[in-house]
C-alpha cells in the first residue's frame, strides 16, 4: 500500500515519518515514536486509557489512523505540562494518592486538563461527565473526582 | 490491535474529486470522518474496503447554519460541536439533550451525526431526534443531489438508504413553528457512556400534538404514529397516558441481546414513554428539569 509521509507537532516538537494508510496513531506512537503514556486497554474506544489531545481536544488514539495526525498538534501525557491544569492536577493526584495502579491516569488528567480549560469551576457532575470515558478499576473514581475538585479549588 | 485490511487513504480537497472515488469504488470504497465506528470495524475485519476517503478537507461539509427556520448541520458536525453550541442549546435543545448522552466526550469529540446515523446501528441516539424533527438527510453523487426524509433513511440494522456512490453532506431539521419542548429519555446500564438499551424522543406541541420516536426498541429507529394518535388533541392525564402506554407496546418490537432482555425492553418502554412525556409537558409550560439533566433512565 503507499505509504504517506506525515508531519505533525507532538508535544511541541516537529516530527517527519512515513506511516501505512491502516497505522493506528496509538500503536505509532508507543510503537515507533516512544510515547508510552497513552495505553492500549480496551483497543476499541471504550476505555480511555489511550487518550491523547488533538489540536487541544481529546480524542481516542486507538480510533484515529496516524495519517490523520498530519498537520495536527498532538500532546500527550508527556507533554502537557505546558498546559495551565496539568501539573496542578498532577500534584493533586499525588498527594491525595488519587490512583492506584496509575493505568488510567495518563487519560484522566488530559481529560480533566481538557475539562478545566474550558470550564474553570466544574459541578461535581461536570467531572464525573468529563471523565465517564475514562475506565478506572482500582479507585472507585471517588479519589479521581475529590482530587479533580481539589485542584479547581486550589487547595 | 493492529489494522490487517489493507486499503488506500486519500483525502480529497474538493467534492468532485471524492464523488469519483465513490463513483468508481462504490462499496469497496469507505467515508473516514470521526473514525470512531470505521477504525472499530477495520481492525474487527467488519469493514474490508479497498479505499478510505477522508471527508475532512471538504469545506462544504463543515460547520452548521440556521436559515429561515432550517438548521442545515454539515456531514463533519460533530457531537461535541453541536454541545458547545448556544444556537443548537435555545433553538434544538432536545437535539443538545440526545448529543449529552452519546458516548463520552473523547468519543464526542470526532464522532459526528451524519456517522451515527450511517453506521444505522438500532441504538443511534441522534435517530429518535432527527426523527421528531422531522430532519432530511442530503447526499451527493456525481448523478445529482438526493434528499432523503429521515423516515425512508433506515432500511433495517446497519442498513440505510445510501447508494454506494453516494456520500451524505448535512442533514436538515426545520425548526417547528409552533411552541414546543422535548425530551430525550436514554435508558442505559449507567450514566456516561453506554449504548442505549432503549431509547424516546418526544416533541410536544402546545396544542397537544406529539411526535414520537425510539431507537433499540426495533430493528430501526422509528416513529411511533399510533401512540401519537392516541394521545393527539387532548389533554395529558393518567386515563390518557395509560392508553398510550398501551398501544405503543404495539409500535416496537425490541430483542433480547447482551444489553437487556425483550421483557425488560417492553416493561422499560412504557415507563420512559411516561417520564418522557412528563418531562416534555413540564417544559412546555416554563417547568420541568432543565435540558440534559435527569434524562438517564
Amino acid at each position: 500500500m503507499k505509504q504517506h509521509n506525515i508531519q505533525f507537532w507532538l508535544n511541541g516538537e516537529k516530527v517527519s515519518l512515513q506511516v501505512e494508510p491502516s497505522d493506528v496513531l496509538l500503536d505509532v506512537l508507543r510503537g515507533k515514536l516512544g510515547i508510552k503514556s497513552p495505553k492500549a486497554g480496551c483497543d476499541r474506544g471504550d476505555c480511555g486509557t489511550c487518550t491523547v489531545l488533538m489540536n487541544g481536544k481529546t480524542i481516542r488514539s486507538c480510533l484515529a489512523l496516524a495519517v490523520e495526525a498530519d498537520g495536527a498538534e498532538i500532546v500527550t501525557l508527556e507533554g502537557a505540562n505546558s498546559r495551565k491544569w496539568t501539573q496542578r492536577l498532577q500534584k493533586t493526584f499525588h498527594e491525595k494518592n488519587a490512583f492506584q495502579c496509575g493505568f488510567c491516569a495518563p487519560g484522566v488528567i488530559l481529560s480533566a486538563t481538557e475539562l478545566l480549560e474550558n470550564n474553570s469551576r466544574p459541578t461535581t457532575h461536570d467531572i464525573k461527565e468529563a471523565i465517564a470515558g475514562n475506565l478506572c478499576r482500582c479507585t472507585g473514581y471517588e479519589p479521581i473526582v475529590e482530587a479533580i475538585e481539589e485542584t479547581v479549588k486550589g487547595k | 490491535m493492529p489494522i490487517t485490511t489493507e486499503f488506500e487513504y486519500i483525502k480529497p480537497k474538493d467534492m468532485d474529486e471524492a464523488l469519483h472515488v465513490f463513483s468508481v469504488y462504490k462499496e469497496k470504497a469507505r467515508v473516514l470522518a470521526g473514525g470512531t465506528d470505521l477504525v472499530v470495524h477495520l481492525k474487527e475485519n467488519l469493514a474490508r474496503p479497498e479505499v478510505v476517503v477522508d471527508i475532512k478537507a471538504l469545506p462544504e461539509l463543515a460547520g452548521f447554519t440556521l436559515r429561515d427556520g432550517t438548521l442545515r448541520l454539515g456531514a463533519l458536525v460533530t457531537f461535541s460541536d453541536l454541545i458547545a453550541s448556544p444556537l443548537i442549546k435555545s433553538k434544538f435543545p432536545l437535539l443538545w439533550e440526545a448529543s449529552l448522552t452519546v458516548a463520552s466526550v473523547g468519543v464526542r469529540n470526532r464522532a459526528t451525526v451524519a456517522g451515527n446515523i450511517c453506521s444505522a446501528v438500532p441504538s443511534a441516539d441522534s435517530a429518535p431526534v432527527l426523527a421528531v424533527y422531522e430532519a432530511e438527510v442530503l447526499t451527493r453523487s456525481l448523478k445529482g443531489e438526493r434528499r432523503i426524509p429521515i423516515a425512508d433513511w433506515f432500511t433495517g440494522p446497519k442498513k440505510t438508504a445510501l447508494l454506494p456512490e453516494e456520500i451524505v453532506t448535512s442533514i436538515e431539521l426545520k425548526l417547528p413553528e409552533k411552541k414546543h419542548a422535548g425530551c430525550y429519555m436514554k435508558l442505559s446500564r449507567y450514566e456516561g457512556e453506554d449504548l442505549a438499551q432503549g431509547g424516546i424522543a418526544v416533541l410536544a406541541f402546545a396544542d397537544n400534538t406529539y411526535r414520537l420516536a425510539t431507537c433499540a426498541l426495533g430493528p430501526k429507529p422509528a416513529r411511533c404514529p399510533g401512540t401519537e394518535a392516541v394521545l393527539s388533541g387532548a389533554r395529558l392525564g393518567e386515563k390518557l397516558l395509560s392508553k398510550a402506554k398501551e398501544t405503543i407496546l404495539g409500535e416496537v418490537s425490541p430483542i433480547s441481546d447482551i444489553r437487556s432482555s425483550k421483557e425488560y425492553r417492553l416493561h422499560m418502554t412504557q415507563i420512559m414513554l411516561g417520564r418522557a412525556l412528563g418531562s416534555a409537558v413540564a417544559r412546555l409550560f416554563g417547568k420541568g428539569a432543565k435540558y440534559g439533566t435527569e434524562n438517564i433512565c
